[in-house]
């Protein structure tokens, strides 16, 4: 293997972790913003006695001690359960929500020298298809779960995973329809490109502003596809039975932790497709290009840390955002998800559609 | 309903204001603390162990016997408590008092507070104000039926609760507990 094949290949494999360590321990941390950010939200403290050697940090230790509980706990195989099922179950939940990331872009091109490395894990041209197709394969996860337990709670809880999985996919689909009129694009990296630009001059183009009723809906949507507290009726952990039931140990952990990644996912979806991205405003190639004239210019690899850290920064805000409704909300019925997806997402998504397309065909085109 | 409230998306927003302002309030204060603001406090947590909330001067905890000048139970063996007690858990044998003024006195005094309901009737009955609830204490366990049996002289050992009701004697530690 000569010299450039091996730093091609090291340079693939510098992306895909980048993009593994971001949102494994990003999803990972989550444990633990969930337990303080909703203890604040409430007037308590949150989790913070575990310990080592004395020091607490806030309870960082915490997701530490959680998964070396789940590690060593019995790992229990129902008497009628199909044994192969049952066990690729959780980590097909886990794959695809890792995979999901692959294509979304967490900075523009870094230059090595003649190199021009792309800061995405895979340059695919149907990036979004892409995602959408992960997140929809992620519930035969669940719905594997659901079936080899050999038990009907979990079965029904499989069911409404799907439907609720299904009712969610067509929303988001439909309302990232209007998003990917305007900037005319399948690709992810594209459309955050394209976000870059400026409205009148002074506005960030990003999809927040020129699609705010699409950014509702696909919020919505998303959030529904987490499977998260206010959608949470595949598990009502509290009262309903979900499609884990049967689960225990590291195995409930894994789908525990395939809701965190998935709300890392929509999150980084969100930020690609309404909040520009990796864009920071004003910020060029070159630096800082401000709408009143100043300018301020800046190193390349200055630029790309600041595009990346502000990606971070998008992420973590819009993981905050969502951790702040499920927080809030109190969980749907089923039938009112069933008629808030069907009867209020979908038909608004439409209407987004036909709006989009009248708006571009009076505009005669892109603005 | 309200039309406002059929759209559900004001009620979210109002609600999600509402928590969010808890959030970055609570946060601040938080920070303020960590500051060097003592006064600021993000959260009305309790920690537990470490920290107790003031208990009610008329709390019923833990029983003590109250002794005499001399350190003997100031308790004559009357009967009283035993007899008034619900849920009888109170095991007295009497004996002769070495003074003569002094009728009786317990030779053993049990209670068994695996079975005490904690009605402070034993306090009430009590005509020598020998038995009083205010230790203060509430964290008595044990591993046994038996540990939950606490004799005459655990419990002259006890002291009252101070002031703020925070215990002033230690906890008990019945024969079947180390730690």
């Amino acid at each position: 293997m000569t010299a450039a094949a091996l730093a091609d290949f090291g340079i693939v494999f510098g992306r895909v972790a980048f993009v593994m360590m971001f949102i494994l321990n990003l999803g990972g941390l989550l444990t633990w913003v969930e337990r303080k950010q909703s203890a604040i939200m409430q007037d308590r403290i949150g989790a913070n006695r575990a310990s080592i050697f004395g020091f607490r940090i806030l309870g960082l230790f915490h997701p530490l001690a959680d998964a070396i509980k789940m590690l060593t706990k019995e790992d229990f195989l129902p008497a009628r359960a199909d044994r192969f099922l049952f066990k690729l179950a959780p980590f097909v939940s886990v794959f695809f929500g890792l995979a999901a990331f692959a294509s979304i872009p967490f900075g523009d091109t870094l230059r090595v020298g003649d190199r021009v490395i792309p800061l995405q894990a895979v340059t695919l041209n149907v990036g979004v298809l892409y995602v959408f197709a992960m997140l929809s394969l992620g519930v035969y996860g669940v719905m594997m779960a659901g079936w080899s337990s050999a038990n009907n709670y979990a079965l029904l809880g499989g069911q409404r995973a799907a439907a609720l999985m299904i009712t969610a996919e067509v929303a988001i689909g439909a309302s990232i329809m209007g998003v990917i009129m305007w900037y005319g694009s399948l690709d992810l990296q594209t459309i955050v490109r394209a976000q870059g630009g400026l409205l009148f001059d002074w506005i960030p183009k990003w999809g927040i502003l020129t699609q705010p009723l699409a950014f509702i809906l696909f919020l919505t949507a998303g959030i529904a596809a987490t499977k998260r507290i206010p959608f949470d009726m595949p598990e009502g952990e509290s009262e309903i039975i979900g499609y884990f039931v049967e689960y225990s140990g590291m195995k409930f952990g894994m789908f525990a932790m395939a809701d965190f990644l998935e709300t890392v996912v929509i999150a980084g979806l969100t930020t690609s497709l309404f909040l520009g991205g990796w864009q920071v405003p004003y910020l060029y190639d070159t630096g800082f290009r401000f709408p009143w004239g100043a300018a301020l210019g800046l190193p390349h690899v200055a630029v790309v840390l600041l595009q990346v850290g502000a990606f971070s920064l998008k992420v973590v805000v819009m993981i905050f955002v969502m951790m702040l409704i499920r927080w809030t909300l109190p969980r749907f019925r089923y039938d009112q998800a069933m008629r808030l997806g069907w009867l209020g997402l979908f038909p608004l998504s439409i209407l987004n559609i036909v709006l989009t397309g009248a708006v571009l065909l009076a505009w005669g085109g892109r603005p | 309903m309200k039309a406002g409230q059929r759209f559900y998306l004001r009620e979210v927003l109002s609600g999600l204001v509402l928590t969010g302002h808890h959030f970055f309030a609570n946060m601040g204060k938080h920070i303020a603390h960590a500051l060097g603001r003592k006064d600021a406090r993000g959260a009305v947590t309790i920690q537990y162990p470490e920290e107790r909330r003031p208990y009610s001067p008329r709390l019923r905890s833990l029983h003590r016997l109250v002794r005499r000048e001399d350190g003997s139970p100031r308790c004559v063996a009357c009967m009283m408590c035993e007899t008034v007690c619900p849920a009888r858990c109170i095991y007295i044998v009497a004996d002769e008092h070495p003074n003569p003024e002094i009728e009786k006195m317990p030779s053993r005094f049990d209670i068994d507070l695996g079975k005490c309901v904690f009605c402070g009737f034993c306090v009430e009955a009590c005509p020598e104000d020998a038995i009083r609830m205010d230790t203060g204490i509430l964290e008595f366990s044990s591993y046994s039926r038996l540990g939950m049996i606490y004799t005459k002289e655990m419990l002259l050992a006890l002291e009252p609760a101070g002031p703020d009701g925070v215990p002033r004697s230690p906890v008990p530690i019945p024969a079947d507990r180390t730690v």
